[in-house]
């Protein structure tokens, strides 16, 4: 076989709940799947190729500079007809993906709905609330143009938003996340065994778990750990508890919460605290409300980590223009907000030492047997199984009485000695 | 939360299937309707692309079967039954093929925000 063959949707881990594919559903997912490698590898180079030789050169004629924000790159590119027929051909493959894996849901979701209730049925594991509300940055838009998002049930304990999801996450990423979709839990798995072996958590918390799929690489590297995982979602957490279960992975409680409160667990009571490309799906009110939720619930000595991609400080605009797509043109509104913050002073504003942050790279680990070798030069801004984690070990400098300079917590690139990548 | 419906039609689920997200939809091309029509083309494609694939495969299988002679699959008639079930199959091609129209209806109807109003929202502190 060429090694520039993709692998096909069918060598995904079939676990119990996950989603059966006829021929033609395989066929459809493995196309769409060749069409985001093909939008994204032989498409989008050419967006870069019009913003140097047409679009940059016509905003210096008209303003005599060159532009300065993410948002006057984009003023411009969209009256661009090379950027508009990518984005135009982008956002519609997002929504085809969407409905060719709803289709297939749809089709059998009788039986795994089946499935999925007797898993819940009496089992502790996973834990309901009726009285938790969709939050508005969860609630607003259906997130990355996925209908009914990550909460919505069309029918008594549907939970087709869920499997929609678990199946469809291949065709984005190209199958780079792995067997299970699970490259950034694997990746936090595999940081913390090589860098980290002597850490051993006792207690786990994964806020913003969705299906699970991210925690669950945590809860089987660490089995004597007692994992739980928060989410707002019903159908995703009952979802994500039957796919555990089918797993053999018994250390994880899936628990409908809002991550703001989380008065039910006492202070200090997690050593390790984890969330999964999560805060660029926050907002400006709920953000600090969960870090400090963090904060409290994070044991003194105990590691908060927190996958994502990169702040666009110190980026060039176009760089930052291209990574924003996502913002305005996939339901993503809290993406570029997010990504320009100062992290460092927001940690500080909720209780963390600015001092103790950390970046470090974490690059997805599949089988390469199966899905080849990541590449480390074909990002897709935001989409592509390589991320930045943004951590603290809690408390660490003031325990190594390290002198807070005004320099480092001005600068908390200075804080890069994790890099891992 | 839990929708108090016990089941869903076959009807329902084709509409589910393609139903819009809850957002208003960008439109890059001058003319929307020239992106619905691309958008369109791009289904289609997709269509003929799984058709070929399938095609491909039933070729395959029959000639390892020794099962058909080449040339057969021009002369066949399908019976009545199976016309009915094409007939519900064409009716969720075409909704699929048609989802954008589908999308556009359903914006219509809706009151979404623009991102915009809605960023501004969430980015108050």
């Amino acid at each position: 076989m060429s090694s520039n063959a993709l692998p096909s949707w069918d060598v995904l881990t079939k676990h119990a709940v996950f989603p059966s594919g006829n021929h033609d559903e395989v066929a459809r997912l493995n196309f769409l799947t060749h069409l985001n490698v093909h939008l994204s590898n032989q498409i989008l180079p050419g967006v870069k190729t019009a913003y140097d030789k047409q679009v940059k050169p016509a905003i210096i004629a008209q303003t005599g500079s060159e532009p300065t924000s993410r948002h006057d790159v984009r003023k411009h590119m969209l009256n661009n007809g090379y950027f508009q027929m990518w984005s135009a051909l982008r956002r519609n493959t997002m929504e085809m993906r969407h409905q060719a894996a709803r289709s297939q849901v749809l089709g059998q979701i009788e039986n795994i709905v089946e499935k999925v209730d007797k898993a819940c049925e009496g089992n502790a594991n996973i834990q309901l609330d009726s009285s938790v509300s969709i939050p508005p940055n969860v609630g607003s838009v259906d997130i990355h143009c996925q209908p009914g998002c990550y909460y919505q049930e069309y029918f008594e304990n549907d939970v087709t938003v869920a499997a929609s999801y678990d199946l469809g996450l291949f065709v984005t990423t190209a199958g780079l996340l792995g067997a299970l979709s699970d490259g950034g839990g694997q990746g936090i798995a595999n940081w913390l065994k090589t860098q980290h072996p002597d850490f051993s958590p006792k207690r786990i918390l994964d806020i913003g778990c969705t299906v699970g799929h991210n925690a669950l690489p945590l809860a089987q590297h660490f089995p004597d750990a007692q994992v739980i995982a928060v989410d707002v979602a019903r159908p995703s957490l009952r979802y994500a508890h039957a796919r555990a279960a089918s797993l053999g992975i018994e250390n994880i409680q899936f628990v409908q919460a809002n991550a703001e409160e989380l008065s039910q667990y006492d202070d200090g009571s997690f050593d390790l605290i984890t969330t999964s490309m999560f805060l660029h799906e926050l907002s400006h009110q709920s953000l600090p409300k969960i870090l400090k939720t963090i904060h409290r619930l994070l044991a003194d000595g105990g590691l908060n980590l927190h996958l994502e991609q990169p702040q666009y400080a110190g980026m060039d605009v176009y760089q930052q223009f291209i990574r924003d797509w996502d913002t305005y043109f996939n339901n993503e509104p809290y993406w570029g907000p997010m990504h320009e913050l100062d992290l460092a002073k927001v940690f500080a504003e909720c209780g963390f030492d600015p001092n103790d942050l950390f970046d470090v790279g974490v690059v997805s680990k599949v089988d390469e047997k199966i899905f080849g070798k990541p590449k480390s030069d074909g990002e897709d801004y935001g989409r592509s199984p390589v991320w930045n984690a943004i951590g603290l070990w809690k408390g660490q400098s003031a325990n190594n009485g390290a002198k807070k300079s005004a320099k480092n917590s001005a600068k908390k690139n200075a804080n890069m000695s994790e890099n891992a990548a | 939360m839990s929708d108090t419906k016990k089941h869903l039609s076959d009807v329902e689920k084709v509409n589910l299937a393609g139903t819009k997200a809850k957002g208003q939809r960008p439109y890059f091309l001058a003319q929307k309707q020239t992106e619905q029509a691309l958008s369109v083309a791009m289904s289609l494609a997709m269509e003929l692309s799984v058709t070929k694939e399938r095609l491909a495969s039933l070729e395959c299988l029959l000639a390892d079967k020794g099962i058909i002679e080449k040339g057969e699959l021009d002369g066949y008639q399908p019976s009545k039954d199976e016309v009915a079930k094409r007939s519900l199959e064409t009716q969720a091609y075409l909704a699929r093929v048609l989802r954008i129209m589908q999308q556009d209806k359903e914006e219509l109807e809706s009151n979404d925000p623009d991102m915009q109003t809605v960023q501004d929202a969430l980015t108050k502190w």
